[in-house]
């Protein structure tokens, strides 16, 4: 059946197994090649195979949960929407989460998701305490970071190229509230933007939203947005009520693939600026719900669709700490001279990160995304090649454009390492994505 | 409505599992009554992690009839809500030749369930409160030959709970019939069913709720299938026979 990932871009012909059972899965590991997909938020083809896509949404239960440490076991096709609906209400949250609460606990692994406090918290592998992974043979092997090390720290991040990920143990973070403070700030340009996250290091959260069709003195202009866990105490008493306030059923939706020309440099331009107004005119501090601060675009179910039929293709990069105010100018020139302006373009301050093929590594990230076509394929080239140039790489969950070669030239050293561990453990001739096809991992 | 216990009767198909989720989310109590309902322990494990409700589990075999009774007297307590989801399709082809296994579709999709539901009726009405849900079959409406085996006994489950409302209306004990049309679950695996008359298990299981809650009688998961048969039963005898839908 036709499948592509969130991007709807591209669009593989695939074989598609539901296992029911660990003995199905099993079954279904060992006769073809396979790889795990969980609710098909990456963006490009990382969990697509024409011989074998692993539907694993029926892997869904809870198993276990503690709350005096806040770990809770649970299957791989556990959706953190599900977690967060089951578990804020008594005071705890994801302690990493992505921008959207629709993905799989088992696609949050494999693709080590970061969220805005990766400053601080890293990675979602850091609240992970061990996996039970279906290697190659159809046997589960429980890994940590003291037991079977190796197949933890290549799973984490590893795109689901060593194995099945079924079971999960992840440490969830108690809050007070289900409330974020919020403060704006406006940058001036890219520096001035760079400058704030230096400043705020401290800050639990923060996240820049990047006006990319802005130029010269204001290249890079940008809100940057600061947010804490709010405490019961300061909260406004008009929220006292709902210290917990829960998802509104949802009615926004894009009910269908918008036309491509509705996105063009004009309406994006045109949507940029006010968002930039906006943010600066408003008050700098806010209490905002955690949906709205963290998932903004879930509120708006299948917003993939403003992309038209053809799809979209996301860019995500890191460039490491000394190297990133020259290589993010250079990448924020060549968007701003293609006109392609970016609907969405963020920019975030990664902290350290100790993992062996997880996407972050000390510096900054930019992701982007862009309506399918030539002239966007070549500019997500392009920055790519910029990428290599300043030592910086991409963000695998999010790409569906690169080639092998520019990989390999971003990472020889991981990708080396990768290939021969899923050599020597048979992972090689058994896992493979139509991504890992295409860029030979 | 106060946070009563629902009991789920056939509690392992994706339907009971759903309704299972849906009612536990709302806080109430769940018993899930199945066979080998031990092999149901991740499930109960999952919806009290989930939702922080009791679930208890009740060995229950539809076909075994003498021992419906005491499945009513082991439950923790006489529940508010019972829905029952049992249903087996079999297998139309094979069927027609085996008259015994068709017999034991029939007596699984319909004299089954009507006696567990009898059992319930009498302590409900003694009770004079509570709801039963019949999970019933759009193929009940009308007998064709790729499912009238299956049809039939449906047909006579529908026709039995309309049977039971009618009985109950006035003591206080309300019966809604479910006609999902096609679902999404394991029963239809491999089928290339029509996604627009196609409802997901969790659409089946708001539905349910919606219609217990508003006390509604008989209720269609997808709209269009109202249509449908309303259309498929207008067709003549004499041209349907000669039909192949």
């Amino acid at each position: 059946m036709k499948l592509s990932g969130w991007g709807k871009y591209p669009v593989v012909d695939c074989r598609l197994s539901q296992p029911r059972s660990e003995k199905e899965l099993a079954d279904t590991v060992i006769t073809s090649k396979s790889i795990a997909r969980g609710n098909g938020r990456a963006y490009g083809d990382s969990a697509l195979s024409r011989t074998n896509t692993i539907d694993m949404l029926k892997f869904n239960h809870m198993l276990s949960f503690d709350p005096t440490t806040g770990q809770l076991v649970a299957e791989a096709g556990v959706l953190l929407s599900d977690v967060i609906a089951a578990f804020l209400p008594r005071g705890w949250f994801p302690a990493v989460t992505p921008g959207t609460r629709f993905v799989s606990l088992g696609g949050m692994a494999a693709a080590d998701v970061h969220g805005k406090n990766h400053h601080i918290d890293g990675s979602f592998g850091n609240c992970v305490d061990w996996l039970d992974v279906m290697g190659p043979d159809g046997k589960i092997t429980r890994c940590s970071r003291t037991e079977n090390t190796p197949l933890f720290e290549w799973s984490i991040g590893g795109m689901g190229l060593t194995g099945v990920i079924l079971r999960i143990a992840l440490r969830l973070r108690p809050v007070e509230t289900g409330w974020i403070r919020q403060t704006t700030h406006v940058a001036q340009n890219l520096d001035a933007a760079i400058d704030l996250f230096e400043k705020s290091l401290d800050a639990t959260y923060s996240v820049a939203w990047i006006d990319c069709l802005s130029t010269g003195n204001a290249l890079g202009r940008s809100l940057v947005m600061l947010g804490e866990h709010a405490t019961r105490a300061e909260m406004p008493v008009k929220y006292h009520a709902t210290p917990f306030p829960s998802v509104t059923t949802q009615k926004l939706s894009v009910p269908f693939n918008l036309p491509g020309f509705c996105l063009n440099q004009y309406s994006v331009r045109a949507f940029n600026a006010l968002y930039y107004w906006n943010g600066k005119r408003g008050d700098p501090t806010s209490y905002v719900n955690w949906n709205s601060y963290f998932y903004p675009l879930d509120s708006v179910l299948e917003w993939n669709r403003i992309y038209g039929r053809q799809g979209f293709a996301q860019f995500q990069c890191v460039l490491p700490l000394d190297s990133a105010r020259s290589g993010l100018s250079e990448m924020l020139n060549n968007i701003s001279e293609s006109g392609r302006g970016s609907f969405l373009a963020v920019l975030k301050r990664f902290g350290q990160q100790h993992s062996r093929f997880s996407f972050p590594m000390e510096g900054y990230t930019l992701a982007l995304d862009f309506p399918i076509s030539d002239r966007s394929v070549a500019l997500i080239r392009k920055l790519g090649q910029i990428t290599a140039d300043y030592g910086g790489r991409i963000y695998l969950a999010k790409d569906s454009i690169m080639d092998a070669q520019s990989v390999r030239t971003m990472d020889a050293t991981r990708v080396d390492e990768f290939e021969s561990l899923r050599q020597h453990n048979g992972a090689a001739q058994r896992f493979a994505s139509a991504q890992s096809e295409r860029l030979k991992l | 409505m106060s946070n009563g216990g629902v009991l789920i009767l056939g509690a392992r198909s994706d339907i009971a599992l759903a309704v299972a989720h849906s009612y536990a989310a709302l806080g109430h109590p769940i018993q899930l009554a199945a066979r080998n309902v031990q092999t149901l322990q991740t499930e109960k494990e999952d919806l009290e992690i989930r939702y922080q409700v009791n679930v208890s589990l009740h060995n229950f075999d539809v076909l075994d009839l003498e021992r419906h009774a005491d499945v009513i007297e082991g439950l923790p307590e006489l529940p508010e809500i019972a829905v029952c989801a049992v249903g087996v399709l079999g297998n139309q082809e094979s069927d027609e030749k085996d008259i015994l296994a068709a017999a034991q579709i029939m007596r699984a999709n319909f004299e089954g369930p009507a006696s567990i539901l009898a059992v319930l009726a009498n302590r409900f009405e003694q009770r004079g409160s509570g709801v039963l849900v019949g999970i019933s079959s759009v193929a009940g409406e009308r007998g064709r030959a790729t499912n009238y085996i299956y049809g039939s006994a449906k047909a006579g489950f529908t026709t039995y709970l309309s049977g039971l409302r009618n009985r109950l209306a006035k003591q206080g004990v309300h019966v809604v019939t479910v006609l999902p049309g096609f679902v999404d679950t394991r029963m239809t695996e491999g089928l290339d069913l029509p996604p627009k008359l196609t409802a997901q298990p969790s659409e089946v299981a708001a539905a349910i709720v919606r219609a217990t809650r508003r006390q509604k009688n008989t209720v269609y998961v997808k709209p269009l299938w109202a249509f449908i048969l309303t259309a498929i039963r207008l067709i003549p005898e004499s041209l349907f026979k000669k039909m192949n839908i």
